[in-house]
């Protein structure tokens, strides 16, 4: 499925890679609650005029195990923090612990939305065609293209396998032991299945000569601009120079 | 080395194994096939079918590794001169999954077929007519917007043939092609081969199990038995021969009919003209059946 078309979705897929780099960068090198904080208003504000609030759910819902295990660890573990909010048992909750976890589940959140943002705003092909255009050789974008849509033939097939391995009478429900009991004559066809896959793509991509030496023609170039390459020198020098200022204790962020 | 030979795909005296193995999988096979023409290779499993198809396209050994003795010859060629992409553009293959064919990296059918063009850099006008081309002779083009991989298995197993069409081989080699398919697809791959021979001049290696498709579209037939070609002739000639059977082949139903109806005393000329009559109202549609 294509994005939806918006001033967002149609810059350069270089430019929102740049721009998602950036946050990542942000939102974990920058220390204090500014970094995770601004990341988060500035994907907010993209996110908003991009008109993907929605979409963006699914990839908040996948941080969730994560920021719960960030909490538990860093709010009852937290080393050499005495201010006590609360005590479970033997363990004692701290306020420098919560401080600390929040901090650190607003950096997993600030880079899973600027993830989504990027994803949600940019078609696989559009980045492959023009990650090659500026380089990238076959091999890389063969190898990053093939990932993202073998995982669903992979589920796909992991399905068939489950049903003909429950045809056969194998218990694939129940508790989680016979779960994972059930997995292993899963896993099996599975990956035999993938490897045998990939010996006759690899003669299939051959026999279309994709070993072929010289640069692959490109088909349909992605719209760029001057004003877009700026762009994307500009937020990579800044974040690389914030990242220093920070670390270098030239500014010191809230 | 290039040999005085005409004939776009040829073989003379291969013998192949795999790596590893100590038997040779292929023993001594020679055969030649001219353009236009359709030899059909039928033989038990573990004969020698496949590793003959990759042995005749230039893939064995050059990407999978293994022993190579003998010749194997690709436009007067010698495969062991050629790289995979040189061969690949003398000689297309299709293999028996339609899905582990398509590249997997491109959202249309057109990017798709377009794919093996690309990667030898031609020029963007030779892309496309290329690739329209290739539709157009498989008369795909409708599919050329659709996303590959939601396409049925007929549908796939043609855009994968397009997409080795596209790079324009003298010859192609067919491994079992319609194999995954149901009758439908099938028909669709057997008419395509046909026009192939017919309209495009290719020179075709066709190794199939379903000897209904054979019949329809093979001009000869070999049979391979444990690495070698143990016979050799004319389809109508080679499918009517009973000892097809000892060979681990199943006749087409037709020929069974002929030869049931002949062993009840009926005249094998005049079952032979019925059946041509029924199998000219029924090209297109689902095989004929022998009778239960």
């Amino acid at each position: 499925m294509r994005p939806a078309e918006g001033v967002y979705h149609r810059l350069n897929p270089t430019t929102k890679l740049v721009i998602a780099f950036a946050a990542a960068l942000i939102a974990f090198g920058v220390r204090g609650w500014s970094g995770p904080v601004g990341v988060l208003g500035v994907v907010g504000v993209t996110a908003a005029v991009a008109g993907i609030g929605r979409g963006m759910r699914p990839f908040v819902l996948a941080t969730l195990p994560l920021i719960a295990s960030i909490l538990i660890v860093n709010t009852f573990l937290y080393p050499d923090a005495h201010d006590v909010l609360f005590r479970v048992g033997p363990l004692a909750a701290t306020g420098t612990g919560l401080a600390a976890a929040l901090q650190a589940s607003l950096r997993v959140v600030a880079f899973a939305l600027s993830v989504a943002v990027f994803s949600l705003t940019t078609p696989t092909d559009d980045l492959l065609v023009d990650l090659e255009h500026r380089g990238l050789g076959r091999r890389g974008v063969f190898v990053i293209g093939a990932a993202i849509r073998t995982i669903p033939r992979m589920a796909e097939r992991a399905g068939e396998i489950v049903e003909s391995q429950r045809a056969r009478a194998l218990d694939t429900e129940g508790s989680l032991l016979r779960r994972v009991r059930g997995l292993v004559p899963l896993a099996g066809p599975l990956i035999l299945g993938a490897l045998s896959d990939v010996e006759e793509r690899t003669m299939a991509l051959e026999a279309r000569a994709f070993s072929a030496p010289g640069r692959r023609t490109t088909l349909r170039p992605i719209p760029d601009t001057a004003g877009q390459r700026a762009v994307r020198w500009l937020v990579a020098l800044g974040s690389l120079a914030l990242l220093a200022a920070t670390a270098g204790g030239v500014i010191t962020p809230p | 080395m290039t040999a005085p030979t005409t004939a776009p795909l040829v073989l003379a005296a291969a013998r192949y194994r795999y790596a590893g193995a100590r038997t040779w999988a292929l023993d001594g096979v020679s055969l030649s096939v001219d353009a236009s023409r359709i030899l059909a290779v039928v033989g038990a499993n573990d004969a020698g079918k496949s590793t003959l198809c990759l042995v005749a396209s230039g893939l064995a050994p050059a990407v999978i590794g293994g022993r190579f003795e003998g010749s194997a010859l690709l436009d007067g060629t010698e495969t062991r001169d050629l790289r995979p992409h040189e061969a690949a553009q003398r000689c297309g293959i299709l293999f028996q999954n339609p899905l582990t064919q398509l590249s997997g990296t491109v959202p249309t059918v057109w990017e798709e077929v377009a794919f093996g063009p690309r990667n030898v850099g031609m020029e963007l006008p030779e892309i496309v007519e290329r690739t329209e081309g290739a539709l157009r002779t498989l008369r795909i083009s409708d599919l050329a917007p659709r996303d590959p991989s939601r396409l049925s298995g007929g549908q796939a197993q043609l855009v994968a043939l397009a997409s080795v069409l596209a790079l324009r081989p003298a010859s192609l080699v067919l491994d079992e092609p319609t194999s995954q398919l149901d009758p439908e697809g099938t028909r669709l791959v057997g008419e395509a081969i046909r026009r192939l021979a017919g309209e495009a001049g290719s020179a075709i290696l066709i190794v199939e199990h379903k000897t209904s498709l054979i019949e329809r579209v093979a001009d000869e037939i070999g049979v391979l038995a444990a690495g070698r070609i143990v016979a050799r002739g004319g389809a109508a000639e080679m499918l009517s021969d009973a000892a097809l059977t000892s060979l681990g082949v199943d006749p087409p139903p037709a020929a069974r009919l002929t030869r049931v109806l002949a062993d009840a005393g009926i005249d094998r000329a005049d079952v032979r003209r019925a059946i041509d009559a029924v199998r000219v109202e029924n090209f297109s549609g689902p095989p004929i059946e022998a009778p239960a």
